[in-house]
């Protein structure tokens, strides 16, 4: 099994690994180590002091508060989605690509869903503007809650670390 | 070549009684019923708890691996140099496949390895239908497969599958699988449109014995060669079937010869149980246990003029919705549940549960479990639901299913994105994969080619669309296709010499690829003249007016399809008198700049409408083949400059785009070069990023008005019609849908109230209530 270190999981966050470290990550057996170093770097990049428990997303994490101990999303610009468990696009800023105009300011005629049939759905981060997400359903579909982690598993049995502390 | 059809001078009479085969007195379905029970009840496959030989020998394991499963890539690349027909030799879809006795996979080949499950589940076929007491199971034999409603992907994947032999005993089964140019359906072309029904889909083939003492029997060899438009490329697509079985059997012969046949049996079934542990521990070692959902669409339009079908029934549109739920526990095992998907349809994109649940893995060795040890073990370690009724497990035995891609590649790419999730979340970047695209456009047709001679053709181009992109790079452009892990868009005077059409130009497809911080690999676009053609035929198949695929984590989904063909061109005149052509790319379909270089009263047709049916071609008329790109991945507002730069220079990306959803102030030199301009560009992100805000709404209010569309039934009927058969399989689904939207507890939607034909809502046949059949359910239902 290969390790890696700080600096090149670093690199690989940034989308600037080399080429011959990058094909041996997807030809070996994976670093189980991985995880908590990942974190490491995650949390250098962080403007705040809440722990993050995992991150969601390029800009998305579930975080310890600092403060109360509560799992929280939040955003890295600092904003908080609510409790971890909540669907946070429920609680982000939406607009919906529903016509022939909008769509064509992402693609150019006749290369965009036709709207009737199917629509775009972006997510915002309500304070930076980040794009989080885009859906692309058909009409009236519900908002999808993607991904339910079992944390507490992951942690103790997979990665062999402690959880971090819960207020709920 | 040694056989032991030649070395085993016996041929067993069909009457002859049962449970001979094996040596052992039991029948083939005892056996297999066994190895079932002793699974279920141990959790172990075939109750393996330890693997003796492997622990007890591993290089002796390791050495029965290796040659193996190299003697079966083996024959793959030597037995597709037999066959003439590209979509064979050019993009290598074909698969050859070992398996126990009672079908399970061993090992396989490298190519169309979805084949691991469907050659398994037709041989379980025959054992739970007892072809072993009629027609017989004899050294020798070979069985003829390509029925979809016991497994098959669609018709045109004709399975052979030859009995192994040894010591007098059935020690397993080897299948070879090619995808035929033809298939004799309603239109040519290997997967055609405008049928929908499997009595339209083509010759269909239930394991027929179509050879005994190694040779196929003339009969079949008659019937089967008339039955479809190629009968040159069907006959040497056999030949090539029979060739690699044969060098398999052989393989395992000599195999046993060395090892002895108990050691060839351990690592028959331990291997299987080694694949399920593999996939146990991968999930462990890459994902994070918990829940996972996603979804996936596709579109049939089959109310457009130029979709004709036999059945004033299935002119309506469409659509497919497949959710999925990925439950992966913290032991490590997983369960996939797709219940909410919508009921299959009259049309011919329906699916076998088999072909579903073992295609699934052409993907996961993608990702998941990129191993050469693909066999049936990492099906035995995945729990499947796939509700009966749905279009991935029809419960009606007239359905088709000549294209059942349209809507697997459209299904899987749901699961990319949930495995995709995990890998993020767990940092191991370099493995997340925003999806596949949606692989088409299928230029198909046929009628006299430029030999004077019948033809039919299926360009396999699509081998090579654009990849998703990931979490640290960009997709690949033009470079592959879900269902084949080593597509090739094959080279142009190949296709030239198999399809009279003339290329006027093979280019990237600019803005193809979903934009994001890394975008879609892009697809590409080939533009084709039809020439010294008599009576020719084409027709269109891909999406069009919906995407199938998504984007992560803010990226956009890929660019959907369209359509461009040009009839009366003039041509032929402008050649003669060197008038400009159209060539090279349609760079951007609104300047429809093609139209600049044709006649002026050329018929032509630009729309978004990707299903068609066949259509008459003359020589000289134009047909754009459009095959698409990958989704994106992340906030295209943070996409490097210099890649944006790069995309511009390499015509990837119209500047309009550049400026409106990258966010990039662009230029360009009096040589025509683009460059971003860095600084420029970073305030005008931060003003895009305003701009996004004060356009969008909190979702909940947004969701408040989303509600009265539903309760005012503002969408169109295909939408609903979707919603209603998904409802009508899963009152699971319709109650979420409805506490989702707070709906009033009286709120419901039946098909009945959408005037439409509503023909397959009540009514329906399961193949099992045919007398006399046994079908094999492998998934929970």
């Amino acid at each position: 099994m290969s390790t890696y270190t700080k600096q090149q999981v670093k690199n690989l966050t940034e989308g600037k690994l080399d080429w011959d470290t990058t094909t041996r990550m997807l030809s070996m057996p994976k670093d189980n180590e991985r995880f908590s170093i990942y974190l490491e770097v995650l949390q250098a990049k962080v403007p705040w002091k809440d722990k993050i428990v995992l991150p969601l997303g390029p800009h998305l994490y579930i975080v310890q508060s600092a403060k109360t101990k509560q799992w929280l999303t939040k955003c890295d610009c600092g904003h908080e989605f609510g409790d971890y468990r909540e669907n946070w696009k429920l609680n982000a800023a939406i607009y919906v690509r529903d016509n022939p105009e909008t769509m064509r300011d992402v693609y150019p005629t006749l290369m965009a869903p036709d709207t009737d049939w199917q629509v775009y759905r972006e997510y915002y981060c309500p304070e930076c503007g980040v794009m989080l997400d885009v859906e692309a359903p058909t009409p009236w579909y519900p908002v999808i809650h993607d991904f339910e982690p079992d944390i507490e598993a992951f942690y103790t049995e997979w990665v062999n670390l402690p959880v971090p502390e819960r207020a709920d | 070549m040694k056989t032991n059809a030649s070395t085993s001078k016996k041929t067993k009479a069909a009457e002859e009684p049962v449970g001979g085969l094996l040596g052992n007195g039991l029948t083939l379905k005892q056996y297999r019923d066994a190895i079932q029970d002793r699974t279920k009840t141990t959790g172990f496959y075939n109750g393996l708890e330890r693997l003796d030989l492997r622990e007890s020998d591993p290089i002796r394991y390791e050495k029965l691996f290796s040659k193996l499963r190299g003697g079966l890539v083996h024959s793959r690349e030597t037995a597709k140099k037999i066959a003439a027909s590209p979509i064979v030799e050019q993009e290598g879809e074909l698969c050859f496949t070992l398996y126990n006795a009672a079908g399970d996979c061993v090992l396989t080949s490298t190519g169309i390895i979805i084949h691991v499950g469907t050659m398994g589940a037709a041989i379980k076929y025959m054992i739970e239908n007892d072809w072993e007491s009629n027609p017989g199971i004899n050294p020798g034999d070979m069985f003829t497969n390509n029925d979809c409603s016991i497994g098959n992907v669609h018709p045109c994947d004709i399975a052979t599958i030859v009995p192994i032999f040894i010591q007098g005993k059935l020690v397993g089964w080897v299948g070879g699988v090619t995808h035929v140019i033809d298939t004799g359906s309603i239109t040519p072309g290997s997967m055609s449109t405008g049928q929908v029904q499997r009595f339209g889909d083509g010759f269909m083939i239930t394991c027929r014995k179509t050879g005994v003492n190694d040779k196929p029997l003339r009969d079949w060899l008659h019937e089967s060669q008339r039955a479809v438009r190629t009968p040159k490329y069907w006959i040497l697509d056999e030949k090539t079937r029979i060739a690699g079985c044969h060098m398999i059997r052989a393989l395992v012969e000599e195999v046993v010869a060395e090892e002895g046949l108990e050691a060839y049996e351990k690592f028959a079934f331990e291997v299987i149980e080694e694949g399920r542990r593999g996939l146990l521990s991968r999930l462990k070692a890459m994902t994070i246990p918990g829940k996972y959902r996603k979804a996936a669409f596709v579109d049939v339009p089959y109310a457009h003029s130029d979709v004709q079908t036999p059945n004033a029934f299935a002119k309506i549109d469409t659509i497919m919705h497949q959710p999925v739920e990925i439950d992966i526990r913290k032991d490590g095992s997983w369960r996939l549940d797709f219940e909410g998907s919508s009921r299959w349809g009259w049309h011919s994109y329906n699916a076998h549960q088999v072909a579903f649940t073992s295609g699934i893995w052409v993907m996961m060795t993608q990702t998941l479990v990129p191993t050469q040890r693909i066999n049936d073990g990492a099906y035995y370690g995945t729990e499947f639901r796939l509700p009966k009724g749905t279009w991935m497990n029809p419960d009606d035995r007239r359905t088709g299913h000549a294209y059942a891609w349209h809507f697997l590649v459209s299904g899987w790419s749901a699961m990319w994105r949930a495995l995709s999730h995990s890998y993020f979340s767990r940092g191991y970047l370099e493995e997340v994969n925003s999806g596949n695209a949606n692989t088409s456009n299928w230029l198909q047709g046929g009628g006299i080619n430029q030999d004077g001679e019948i033809h039919a053709v299926n360009s396999f181009e699509a081998s090579a669309c654009g990849t998703g992109a990931g979490a640290i790079k960009d997709g690949l452009n033009h470079a592959a296709a879900i269902w084949n892990p080593e597509g090739d868009m094959g080279d142009i005077e190949i296709w030239e010499m198999a399809e009279p059409l003339v290329y006027l130009g093979r280019s990237a497809k600019c803005n193809s690829g979903g934009y994001g911080k890394y975008r879609g690999g892009t697809g590409f676009e080939t533009l084709r003249m039809v020439w010294n053609a008599q009576d020719w035929t084409m027709f269109f198949m891909g999406n069009g007016y919906m995407n199938s695929d998504w984007g992560m984590m803010g990226g956009y989904p890929s660019a959907t399809g369209y359509r461009f063909e040009a009839h009366n061109t003039g041509l032929k005149e402008r050649i003669t008198y060197g008038d400009t052509l159209p060539l090279g790319a349609d760079l951007n379909p609104a300047d429809a700049d093609y139209e600049n270089h044709i006649n002026v009263r050329a018929k032509v047709k630009r729309d978004k409408q990707c299903m068609t049916t066949e259509d008459c071609y003359e020589n000289y008329d134009l047909y754009l083949n459009y095959l698409r790109g990958g989704p994106g991945f992340g906030d295209p507002l943070e996409r490097e400059p210099e890649a944006i730069a790069r995309d511009l220079n390499n015509n990837l990306l119209l500047p309009e785009y550049a400026r409106k959803v990258h966010g990039a102030v662009i230029e360009q030199d009096d040589k025509g070069v683009w460059s971003v301009d860095v600084k420029k560009t970073i305030v005008n992100r931060a003003e895009q990023r305003k701009a996004r805000l004060a356009r969008a709404l909190p979702t909940r209010e947004w969701m408040k008005k989303e509600r009265d569309r539903i309760l005012i039934g503002r969408a169109i009927t295909a939408v609903k019609q979707m919603y209603a058969t998904s409802f009508a399989l899963s009152p699971k689904f319709l109650g979420e849908f409805k506490t989702f939207w707070n709906l009033p507890e009286d709120w419901t939607l039946n098909e009945d109230d959408l005037d439409i034909p509503t023909y397959g809502s009540k009514y329906r046949e399961d193949l099992s209530k045919l007398p006399d059949v046994h079908t094999v359910v492998l998934v929970e239902e």
